[in-house]
């Protein structure tokens, strides 16, 4: 581990700290109605939204009608993407031609399901898939939508614990547009100028043909690229232009913009914290969910960097030199861009899943075992390290009912959070919660890890049967690329990515099938309606209770105390779900890696 | 002839809060009572029953667990495979898991059974007098009496049920319901009209109205609650069960999906074989946050016990997990602030007059006075000027008995004409007979009011002789048992009929944080409700018919036993030895048994960490041995790591019985030392001890050739 990393983990940790106190008190100010200095600009365009939409600004929503309206939203937006993919073939800006045999059913079910969720899971490439209005109309229009939608989530359940003696959480459309309007629109705009000033392209061009040094053709893909990119981060959305995700140097070209992509990700989740403060009048409470979240952040980013640098030792075996040094970065380089290194792209893959962001810089595969647990174990935990936009803040909440409601009771009273009693509806609601999350991870992953598809694996002509309906016949661990327990991770992390609304892939599968595409398309609504709603249910309960003012008997809910038993309940529960799949995934890899044994790989693409 | 009568009705078995109650409705049985756990013994098989027990979603899983393991080790024994010795100890030690649980939740039951067999011992069908409506009496047997009906209650009568005195006054003795031997008084009209079921008139007799049916007695209901049969599950045990419900179900998924992991695991590293049945129950069971499923139930069930052995009943759990809950403790200042009584405290004589001579008069004039307060001034006089109570007999001794029209008692003797009273009524009583009053006369009154003191006038005929004070004397231990509440993030609120000036001062000497004088009841029900909508509890306590709004408003109503029926029926807690002070415990109690709750949770679910310890390495030693590393502990084989984290699982639930009925240890301070505390306790306690605990038993267990 080198000094320089150090620094790089600093600077950027240094920057989000500075960014939450002004981002989350524009945020604070804009959801409860204020002006904030963006209204002369942006004022008409909201109001002229509402009349246009039909909305009216004031009317407020109880907890079943604004879920209710997430819902119409997001099957809507479910329709659209579905559509636009299979008829992009009829449709305008496609200099490449792409069609509806690019996008099969299942695959362009599952690719609405994750760009709706939030989640930009990827069975497939996008140069070699959809068409530009696709990549713009439908996925970077949902990059917009649902990371809005998340935002207007939190805002409302925070509005639970702020408001008393109220049935409303507010207004889904109100709080939709203004998430949009407000702050992912100005914010990506200026992101996609730094980025393209970057060296990020932006561009409607055929695919360009050059021909390599060796003489080799090569087609180099083209795109309107940094204005998906700023929204992919900001969004924590994570769904690359191309296959290769932010690793590519065309959305990903130099440290500089490396930075900035994994700042955007954590700007708007860390900001919420603080306006959950703000907004709940103790700015304590924000800070001591920030303080929560950055000791388990800095725990991962050095865990998984330590791992990183310290690489396979059996190449230290080999004699083949892995130390850091003057000529070299060190470490496992497997799968990482040197122009990143082991430092930026440890805390990459740490950022990434931390939040529900999902790009990656590098390939999760590649990891070391220990290395590739602090990813797997970050979205188990749910994503509420900062988390994705919204989703985080809903996330950390939920733990915080739980850790509340189990501490709560070891100071002799019902418990309360920020004056709102737990009771029975808030802790089933969190189960709930934490229930559906654990099913579908364990559940799927259970079944992908045993599931056998009969079929002839002949054809009439003695050929090799690729696709029968669901899954190439055989076990549906064929379609891993490792054996053993790495294998095993991947499918574990394949489901745990798209119930945590994650999207990055661990690759090392083709999740392109019939069977992979449904149940990953489960699992992705799954993680995030199943979650969201009881949070929402949660919320409609707390704001109508009475707010009980904190006496010297009432558990102080701010400060380390409190942090550190948010942190142990985060990770006890997580560890306590998953521990037994963990063991048998990286858990055991890394010992397995520690006594010389590998499991080979064939290539993939990335971040397929 | 001399007469005596007191000025206020007799004090009626007044119990003072430091001293230990004279005796005991519910009597504290040793914990493991013998005869409670043969009855808590039988009643664990009887549990077991499925459809009683699927309400206990931890326990029944751990029950389908035990059976279905059961049923493999029947095919293992008839096919002659598998593990058997292994099994069958696995077998035995899930039932007895279940067994254990059902125990804990038994002896909690029993010991109230057993408590309710000794009332329904005291509950003899007695005979009751009835009026017709002719006028005449029959005679009716207890059970025949209707709500409504007017029974004759002679001396030596059982009064035959709940009622009210409508005519008469009498003495009864109520140590049937109170534990108490002094006899109380009953009387129409007023806050001591209400009679007991069960009680015996002593002397005099009176005319009742029956206020239940039978079956509805204060008796039934007392056998009811103490026997559990009314039990419901209160908000927060519905709360925790549906969190450890959660937590089961989650496991369940843990453990389950394990099995087609650990296929893959097998298949894809061709080595050892997928974990047996039981092996996976086993690990399933030791997760399931057994230890508070087993003993969640026994824990409130200990916690009405543990009220009821305050000699409090609790009209519900809600009303006992309510109070620990509480933010507002309303305290009247008489009785239970300050002692009942004022107390003569200083004579202060005015110009002319010798100390000695204030007090000789004022101690004549209160020789016949039985009141607490004349009996103080007889006291101080003695001990401060040496005066001892004379034999006034063979004097020519007229007693002036105390009325509500003229304010003021005294005697008539030797031509004297002694009288002490309300310092109003003295003046008056001075200028009549053409004497001056002295010039500080009002400013001593005045200054001993505004102390919070009461001043006592005393003259000799047309001449003022001096002014005794009389001061509410706040109970000792007061103040600090204030300070402790405050420490709990309780405030405590002093009630009284004093005008501002004394409550400040008495409100000030006892510490508490706010006071309330001048309090009519209309004052307190607005003050409570006033509080209520600042998201407050509140608690108070009171016997008057005139406290039953106040007291059916507040979260906590403490009635008291001595009051009326109207006051015990809108409390939702009923104080048998009529201890206003006994608040303050039933809050303690309130929040030690949330506190068992929580701690034992934290506890159950730390355990977890250990146990994956013990059995994950276990289940994987032939598929991937590395995972050996994992087992810190050292524990010989698979089949002992099992078994050991199984039997600790067992055993754990009952070391910890006592624990859940006598409740964890409670010390009245602020949430955040309690929660370091308990935390460091039950959270980090709860990670280490299961790991010296499984590795003596995997010892033991190779030891005794078991695995």
């Amino acid at each position: 581990m080198t000094q320089n990393g150090w620094l790089q983990i600093a600077v950027f940790f240094l920057i989000v700290l500075a960014l939450t106190k002004p981002m989350g008190s524009f945020m604070a100010r804009l959801f409860e109605g204020g002006r904030t200095f963006l209204h002369p600009v942006l004022r008409r365009l909201e109001t002229l939204t509402y009349k246009v939409v039909g909305v009216n600004e004031s009317t407020e929503q109880r907890w079943t009608q604004y879920a209710a309206s997430l819902l119409a939203f997001s099957i809507f937006s479910f329709l659209f993407v579905y559509a636009l993919q299979r008829l992009q073939g009829v449709l305008p800006l496609n200099p490449q031609g792409l069609n509806s045999g690019n996008v099969s059913p299942d695959l362009a079910f599952n690719t609405a399901i994750s760009f709706v969720t939030n989640t930009n899971w990827q069975s497939y490439s996008g140069e070699s898939t959809l068409s530009y209005l696709t990549q713009m109309a439908a996925l970077t229009v949902q990059n917009f939508m649902s990371g809005a939608a998340g935002i207007a989530v939190a805002i409302a359940v925070s509005r639970g614990f702020a408001r008393q003696k109220v049935n409303g959480l507010g207004n889904f459309w109100v709080d939709l547009t203004r998430a949009t309007i407000y702050i992912l629109l100005p914010l990506s705009i200026l992101a996609a100028l730094f980025l393209s000033a970057q060296g990020v392209i932006q561009n409607f061009h055929p695919y360009t043909v050059v021909k390599t040094v060796e003489g080799a053709k090569q087609v180099i893909a083209q795109g309107p690229v940094a204005s998906q990119e700023a929204i992919k981060m900001l969004g924590t959305n994570g769904g690359g232009f191309f296959g290769a995700n932010s690793a590519h140097p065309f959305e990903n070209p130099t440290p500089l913009a490396n930075l900035l992509q994994m700042v955007l990700i954590f700007i708007i989740p860390a900001g919420l914290t603080y306006t959950f403060g703000l907004m709940v009048g103790d700015r304590r409470q924000g800070w001591t969910l920030f303080g929560a979240c950055a000791v388990m952040f800095l725990a991962g980013v050095l865990v998984c960097y330590w791992a990183e640098q310290k690489g396979n030792p059996t190449l230290d075996r080999l004699g083949i030199a892995s130390r850091a040094s003057a000529t070299q970065a060190g470490g496992n380089m497997e799968g990482k861009e040197t122009r990143f290194g082991i430092a930026a792209s440890a805390l990459f893959a740490t950022v990434t899943t931390d939040a529900s962001c999902g790009a990656v810089n590098g390939a999760h595969d590649s990891l070391t075992p220990l290395g590739g647990l602090v990813p797997l174990f970050n979205i188990q935990t749910g994503e509420v390290i900062f988390g994705g936009v919204g989703a985080g803040l809903y996330g950390i909440l939920l733990y915080a009912v739980v850790a509340v409601f189990i501490a709560g009771l070891m100071v002799g009273r019902t418990p309360e959070y920020v004056g709102k009693k737990i009771e029975q509806k808030e802790v089933k609601m969190a189960m709930l919660a934490l229930v559906a999350t654990a099913f579908s991870i364990l559940l799927l992953a259970g079944l992908s890890s045993v599931a056998h598809f009969d079929g002839p694996t002949k054809d009439a002509k003695g050929q090799p049967v690729a696709h029968s309906y669901w899954n190439p016949p055989g076990a549906a661990t064929a379609n891993l690329n490792n054996a053993g327990p790495h294998g095993f991770s991947e499918i574990l992390y394949a489901y745990t990515s798209a119930t945590g609304n994650n999207g990055s892939a661990f690759g090392g599968i083709n999740t392109n099938t019939p069977w992979y595409n449904l149940t990953l398309g489960v699992a992705m609504l799954a993680g995030r309606f199943l979650f969201l709603i009881p949070l929402l249910a949660a919320a409609g309960s707390l704001a109508m209770k009475k707010k009980v003012p904190s006496t010297s008997g009432t558990l102080p809910t701010h400060g380390p105390l409190f942090a550190t038993l948010l942190i142990g309940t985060v990770i006890l529960v997580g560890a306590l779900t998953f521990f037994p799949a963990l063991a048998l995934g990286p858990i055991v890899e890394h010992y397995l890696m520690a006594g010389g044994k590998l499991f080979a790989f064939a290539p993939l693409p990335l971040g397929s | 002839m001399a007469t005596t009568q007191a000025p206020t009705p007799p004090a009626v078995s007044q119990t003072d809060s430091t001293s230990l109650l004279p005796g005991k409705l519910v009597r504290a049985r040793p914990l493991f009572d013998p005869e409670i756990v043969r009855r808590a013994l039988r009643d664990s098989f009887i549990k077991l029953n499925p459809i009683t027990l699927v309400k206990n979603p931890v326990m029944f899983v751990v029950e389908v667990g035990a059976a279905l393991t059961t049923i493999f080790l029947i095919r293992d024994v008839s096919i002659g495979s598998g593990a058997r010795l292994f099994e069958t100890q696995i077998s035995i030690w899930l039932w007895f898991t279940v067994l254990f649980a059902n125990f804990a939740e038994a002896m909690a039951e029993a010991r109230g059974k057993a408590q309710a067999d000794t009332l329904r011992k005291t509950k003899t069908d007695s005979m009751g007098r009835r009026l017709c409506n002719n006028g005449k009496v029959e005679i009716v047997p207890a059970s025949k009496l209707r709500s409504g009906d007017v029974v004759m209650c002679e001396t030596g009568d059982l009064i035959p049920g709940d009622g009210e005195v409508v005519e008469g006054i009498a003495t009864v003795d109520e140590s049937v319901i109170t534990g108490e031997s002094a006899p109380v008084i009953r009387e129409s009209g007023g806050d001591r009209s209400a009679v007991t079921g069960g009680t015996k008139v002593l002397s005099d007799h009176v005319k009742v109205r029956i206020t239940s049916n039978p079956g509805e007695t204060f008796l039934d209901k007392m056998i009811a609650l103490v026997e559990g049969a009314e039990r419901q599950k209160t908000p927060n045990e519905i709360a925790l069960n549906i969190l450890i419900a959660g937590l089961t179900l989650i496991f369940l998924l843990a453990v389950a999906t394990l099995h087609p992991f650990a296929v893959y695991a097998v298949s894809s590293v061709g080595a050892g074989k997928a974990p047996t049945i039981a092996v996976l129950v086993s690990l399933l069971v030791c997760l399931i946050p057994t230890t508070i499923g087993g003993l969640l139930s026994a824990i409130g069930i200990a916690g009405m016990d543990r009220v009821m052995q305050h000699n409090v009943l609790a009209m519900s759990g809600r009303a006992v997990e309510a109070s620990g809950d509480v933010n507002t403790l309303l305290l009247d200042k008489t009785g239970t602030i300050t002692l009942g009584n004022r107390q003569a405290v200083e004579f202060i004589a005015f110009e002319g007059v010798t100390a000695a001579e204030l007090a000789d008069a004022a101690q004549l004039s209160s020789l016949a006075d039985e009141t607490p307060e004349g009996r103080s001034i007889v006291v101080l006089a003695k001990e401060k000027h040496g005066l001892r109570g004379r034999e006034i007999s063979d004097h020519e001794a007229h007693f002036i008995p105390f009325s509500a029209y003229t304010r003021m008692s005294g005697v008539d003797i030797d031509g004297r004409m002694l009288r002490k009273g309300a310092s109003g009524a003295i003046a008056t009583f001075v200028k009549e007979l053409g004497g001056e009053l002295p010039g500080n006369f009002e400013e001593i009154s005045d200054r001993i009011s505004r102390g919070g003191g009461t001043p006592l006038a005393v003259a000799d005929g047309p001449r003022a002789l001096g002014i005794v004070h009389l001061k509410d004397i706040v109970k000792g231990g007061m103040k600090e048992r204030i300070g402790q509440l405050r420490a709990m993030g309780i405030r405590s609120v002093m009630i009284t009929g004093d005008n501002p000036l004394t409550a400040a001062a008495i409100a000030a000497e006892a510490g508490v944080d706010d006071f309330l004088a001048q309090a009519t009841p209309a004052d307190k029900l607005t003050y409570i409700k006033r509080q209520q909508a600042e998201g407050r509890l509140v608690a108070m306590t009171g016997d008057g018919t005139n406290d039953a709004p106040a007291l059916a408003q507040a979260d906590v109503g403490l009635a008291m036993n001595t009051g009326t029926t109207a006051a015990k029926e809108a409390g939702n807690m009923v104080d048998l030895d009529s201890n206003p002070t006994k608040l303050i415990e039933v809050v303690a109690i309130g929040k030690q048994l949330l506190i068992t709750r929580g701690a034992l949770t934290t506890f159950s679910i730390a355990n977890d960490v250990a146990k994956y310890f013990a059995i994950i390495p276990a289940m994987f030693m032939a598929t991937y041995p590395v995972l050996g590393r994992f087992n810190i502990m050292g524990l010989h084989t698979p089949q002992s790591a099992v078994l050991a984290a199984v039997i600790f699982n067992a055993l754990i639930i009952i070391a910890l019985v006592p624990l859940a009925l006598r409740g964890v240890k409670y010390r009245p301070a602020g949430a955040a030392s309690l929660l370091r505390r308990n935390v460091l306790i039950y959270g980090i306690g709860g990670i280490i001890v299961p790991f010296p605990g499984i590795w003596l038993l995997d010892q033991l267990l190779v030891l005794l050739h078991l695995a």
